[in-house]
């Protein structure tokens, strides 16, 4: 599918716009995970603005298209973009982690467009599974999205999920691999070796499309491939740099979990312009 | 003859008869489904049942899925697993998020029998009690089973009702059923047994020997073990001169434990546990481990007869 470049370069300035939120966020909350918010942005960016069939006034339109971050740590990004699209008002963002704030610290179902809690990591796959079973129940034409950290996918219940997944033939369900290479502890790759991953779902049933996810279009276009699929649930493999976007904070493992300070913030932003 | 049935089979049953009355009923099993007889509404309902294989920690987040669809969502599997394998599925995916999931868990306790320790769930109340948002039934006979499936069926929320494997014995009598109330079975003034479950026939049994030797003892079915009725037991605290809890479960964590917190706070009085103390069970017929373990008919009259004197 061919994408105009009006299209793709409005995407970028608004996964620009969301880092920007992310930044200020995190900043103002004083702790979070910044690099992996920044890593997923343009994979969710272009999902809520060209791809979720959804309605920001109407929350719980029961025929909408369904987003989980199974990921919950990364919430800022999540936040951040449903404010943009309208499912609240943008200066609720910097209230995050304050205590009374419906922003809560990870996933919570207080916040309008948030379907489930997460955090807990390894759930979020399964969770996505009982929504896509609950479409078949009811012969609705929605879709599931699910997205997945690359550390978390070392939890046993996301291998017992992809099994079922694949046994129950769920092609209306799409997981999205924000595979940037880094856990708290350090590499992926010597923390624990997730190699060979494309295989490893592979093997589990599952379609798999490569992607460096930071290039609109090929995220686009692999939203678009997963819809043509059928018999089989979907995952889309996307390579990121954990931190995209501030030179200072890409694949510095320290910035999984920690906030800018403010003099990072005002460096962030600059080069966020 | 004292009817003597199997509260899985009325599990499978009522659930046949809810999947009729609502569209919205989903079962999920874990390679279980023949022993919790949630086999009985996936040969009528096939479309909305769903087996997981050996994979409980999944099945319990899958069921979030569901019930943020607006399924109203059981989920069988045995006690051991469904409360310790998956402890933090239940936690955060359904009790965190409120959802209408209902556990309904076999196999609890030693009357398991020969399988041994591994599979005799004896932390399983104290496991979900701690958890915000969940309400505990433990029905003590067949036909509560049936009340218990129902209440929860009808209570928006997530439940945990625990089901024993053998035949139990029904218990006539019992009056109506109430979520959260407590059920007077006999009047007394002396000492009151509270007890649940498979317990609670061994506590009439207790109850008649010991109206044959000239004592009079209350006894208290209490079904629902959250919301507790705090009432029903602080008025026999009033009452009566002592308080024998009987329950197949570690005496920490469970029906003793909730007993405890509400007398020790509002009218302390003499609490005997009767359960099982910092100790794994083991292999052997459910009767013989009864014994074994101290949770006859027999040891209730002995506590109850030791608070007397």
């Amino acid at each position: 599918m061919q994408y105009t470049d009006t299209q793709i370069k409005e995407l970028e300035n608004k996964a620009k716009q969301i880092r920007r939120l992310i930044i200020q966020m995190l900043a103002q909350a004083g702790s979070g995970h910044p690099g992996g918010s920044l890593s997923a942005t343009d994979l969710i960016t272009a999902l809520y603005f060209s791809v979720l069939r959804h309605n920001p006034k109407d929350p719980e339109w029961p025929d909408r298209d369904r987003f989980h971050m199974s990921k919950g740590h990364c919430c800022p990004l999540w936040y951040a973009v449903l404010a943009e699209t309208g499912y609240f008002s943008k200066d609720k963002l910097l209230t995050l982690r304050k205590m009374g704030s419906m922003l809560q610290g990870h996933p919570d179902r207080r916040t309008p467009g948030v379907d489930a809690a997460s955090g807990s990591l390894g759930q979020g796959l399964s969770v996505a599974l009982g929504m896509g079973l609950a479409a078949k129940i009811d012969k609705r034409d929605y879709r599931i999205y699910v997205l997945l950290g690359d550390g978390e996918i070392q939890e046993g219940n996301v291998w017992e999920a992809a099994m079922a997944c694949s046994h129950y033939k769920c092609d209306n369900l799409c997981a999205i691999l924000d595979y940037n290479g880094f856990q708290i502890d350090g590499k992926i790759k010597d923390i624990m070796n997730l190699e060979p991953v494309v295989a490893k779902w592979q093997a589990f049933g599952w379609h798999t499309i490569e992607i460096d996810g930071h290039n609109m279009e090929q995220i686009l276009s692999a939203y678009a491939e997963t819809k043509t699929i059928k018999g089989k649930p979907s995952i889309i493999i996307a390579h990121t740099i954990k931190g995209k976007g501030v030179s200072f904070m890409e694949n510095v493992v320290d910035f999984h979990g920690r906030a800018p300070t403010k003099e990072e913030a005002e460096k962030a932003l600059k080069e966020l312009e | 003859m004292v009817e003597q049935l199997y509260q899985r089979d009325i599990y499978g049953k009522t659930l046949i008869e809810l999947g009729k009355q609502n569209k919205d009923i989903v079962v999920l099993d874990a390679d279980l489904s023949s022993s919790t007889r949630t086999g009985f509404f996936a040969k009528e309902f096939p479309e909305r049942f769903f087996n997981f294989g050996v994979a409980e920690q999944n099945m319990m987040a899958t069921a979030a899925g569901l019930a943020s669809c607006g399924k109203t969502v059981f989920v069988s599997t045995f006690a051991i697993f469904a409360t310790g394998r998956a402890w933090d599925q239940v936690r955060n995916s359904i009790c965190y998020n409120n959802f209408n999931i209902k556990i309904v868990a076999s196999h609890a306790g030693l009357s398991v029998g020969p399988d041994g320790a591994s599979h005799q769930a004896l932390e399983d109340i104290a496991l979900m009690r701690v958890i915000p948002n969940m309400n505990i039934i433990i029905p003590c006979d067949g036909p509560q089973t049936r009340d218990a499936v129902m209440a929860a069926a009808h209570t928006a929320g997530p439940f945990y009702i625990r089901l024993s494997r053998p035949k139990v014995p029904t218990i006539e009598n019992k009056g109506d059923f109430k979520l959260g109330k407590a059920q007077v079975l006999t009047q007394g003034e002396g000492v009151t047994i509270i007890a649940c479950g498979i317990m609670v026939s061994e506590a009439l049994a207790a109850v008649k020997n010991l109206l044959e030797k000239g004592v009079k003892a209350r006894l208290i079915n209490i079904h629902t073990i959250r919301p507790l009725d705090s009432q029903t037991v602080l008025k026999a605290a009033r009452e009566t001169r002592g308080i024998v809890v009987c329950e197949e479960h570690m005496v920490i964590g469970g029906l003793s434990s909730a007993v405890d917190e509400i007398v020790a706070e509002n009218h302390p009085i003499k609490v005997v546990r009767l359960g099982i103390k910092n100790r794994f069970g083991q292999s052997g017929e459910p009767a013989d481990l009864m014994k074994e373990y101290n949770l006859t008919s027999a040891d209730i009259e002995k506590a109850v007869l030791a608070i007397v004197s």
